[in-house]
């Protein structure tokens, strides 16, 4: 039982991969291509990591899975929004259809 | 059980491909900041090799240091490296002087490169089959090395002077990029953004308690002065990009002192124990313990500062020359 949710937790992480990547490869500027990438980091790793906790063998192992996820969702946020903020700066349009 | 083993091979099928095609993409590119980007991929690529191979004390290494600390500094290169173009030799000029010399040696060195992939090759299949390696003999030693962590037991007591010497050769690196300080053009790239600010202020006290931990840990699991350097030097970046200045009273005496610490102290207790035990580097096995973890402590901060003050160039605001 425990597998199995573990299984489908893992495939909808993956899932959320897939379409991150590939809105960054098809996505036409640089604002719309952070927007993919995130939904994949935040979303995606948290699926992943909510499907190992169900795995863990100790109440430890499941703080440091969710430690991980808290870290890579901060420094993430932090990265996309100093890439944003200088793509701004140095004046690259934003896309219009 | 099958299919898992399947999978496990194709995934490291696929890994070592991609390391290769990484490798080539990163080396043939035209573009620097493209094949630094690639440079980092392919570290995090291979630290999941060192992950693979069942070294996670190699791959954390490999992940901090080598394609994080190292990315870092080659784009910071790359910042002063365009100042330096643009200002004093002109784009162009420096891209064809770059190919010409390409090209003379281009066959000189393929056949170079054949020869010695052919004695590799040579090497390799020259392997005895069954090789029994020292890995037996750490084992049988590793009690009186004062740690539980082979690798530690290696690192900084059966083979002390390695870690000695790689202490040395980071400081070299140093004293080399302080020698060339002056005929570079500084360039000030600090990010100022609020969002940062609070990442950085959460970050950096964490990431010296994880620093610490992973130097404690290091006597009975994957750590070390090393990772745990590296981690406090990741700190130290952090700091800088976000607009921290290192304080001029501390700027010669105090940080010279940090960074010659690490390997002064080794050299001391190499020279004690000359004098002891008559051999380098070899410790009472009573005191190894302590030895060791007195020796990473101190080397963990001057790796870690030396790492800081390989960045610290590129953003030290120049002194007015009047």
């Amino acid at each position: 039982m425990l597998d199995y949710a573990t299984l489908i937790l893992l495939i909808l992480g993956a899932i959320f991969f897939f379409a991150g990547t590939l809105g960054l490869i098809r996505f036409p500027d640089v604002y719309t291509r952070l927007h993919a990438l995130t939904k994949a980091d935040n979303v995606g790793l948290g699926l992943i990591i909510a499907g190992l906790c169900l795995q863990a063998e100790s109440w430890t192992i499941v703080g440091k899975l969710f430690l991980i996820w808290v870290l890579v969702l901060s420094s993430g946020a932090t990265s996309a929004h100093l890439i944003a903020k200088s793509a701004l700066h140095k004046g690259i349009p934003f896309w219009k259809r | 059980m099958e299919t898992l083993s399947f999978l496990a091979y194709a995934f490291d099928g696929l890994l070592c491909v991609s390391l290769l095609l990484i490798a080539w993409m990163s080396l043939a590119s035209q573009n620097l900041f493209k094949a630094i980007v690639l440079f980092v991929t392919f570290g995090l690529l291979m630290a999941l090799a060192w992950v693979r191979l069942n070294a996670p004390d190699v791959a954390m290494a490999e992940v901090a240091i080598g394609a994080g600390l190292t990315g870092a500094l080659l784009l910071a290169s790359l910042a002063r490296l365009r100042e330096i173009s643009i200002v004093e030799i002109g784009t162009s000029n420096f891209k064809t002087n770059i190919h010409h010399t390409s090209y003379d040696v281009r066959w000189p060195l393929f056949i170079f490169l054949v020869i010695l992939a052919m004695g590799l090759g040579y090497a390799i299949f020259s392997l005895p089959e069954h090789a029994v390696g020292l890995q037996k003999v750490v084992e049988e030693n590793l009690e009186r090395s004062g740690v539980s962590n082979p690798v530690t037991g290696v690192l900084l007591n059966f083979r002390a002077y390695d870690t000695l010497l790689e202490m040395i050769v980071l400081l070299v690196a140093l004293l080399g990029i302080w020698a060339l300080e002056d005929s570079i053009p500084h360039t000030k790239t600090i990010l100022s953004s609020p969002v940062l600010d609070a990442l950085t202020g959460l970050l950096v006290p964490l990431l010296i308690l994880v620093a610490a931990y992973l130097l404690w840990v290091g006597a009975h699991a994957p750590g070390g002065a090393f990772q745990a350097g590296s981690v406090l030097g990741a700190a130290g970046v952090l700091l800088l990009l976000s607009g921290w200045q290192l304080r001029k009273i501390f700027s010669s005496f105090t940080l010279r002192f940090i960074l010659v610490a690490g390997s002064a102290l080794f050299l001391a207790v190499a020279a004690l124990s000359m004098l002891i035990t008559g051999r380098l580097l070899e410790y009472p096995p009573a005191q190894a313990s302590s030895l060791i973890f007195m020796l990473e402590s101190v080397a963990t901060v001057s790796i870690g500062v030396t790492l800081i003050t390989l960045f610290l160039s590129a953003f030290w605001e120049k002194e007015d020359k009047k």
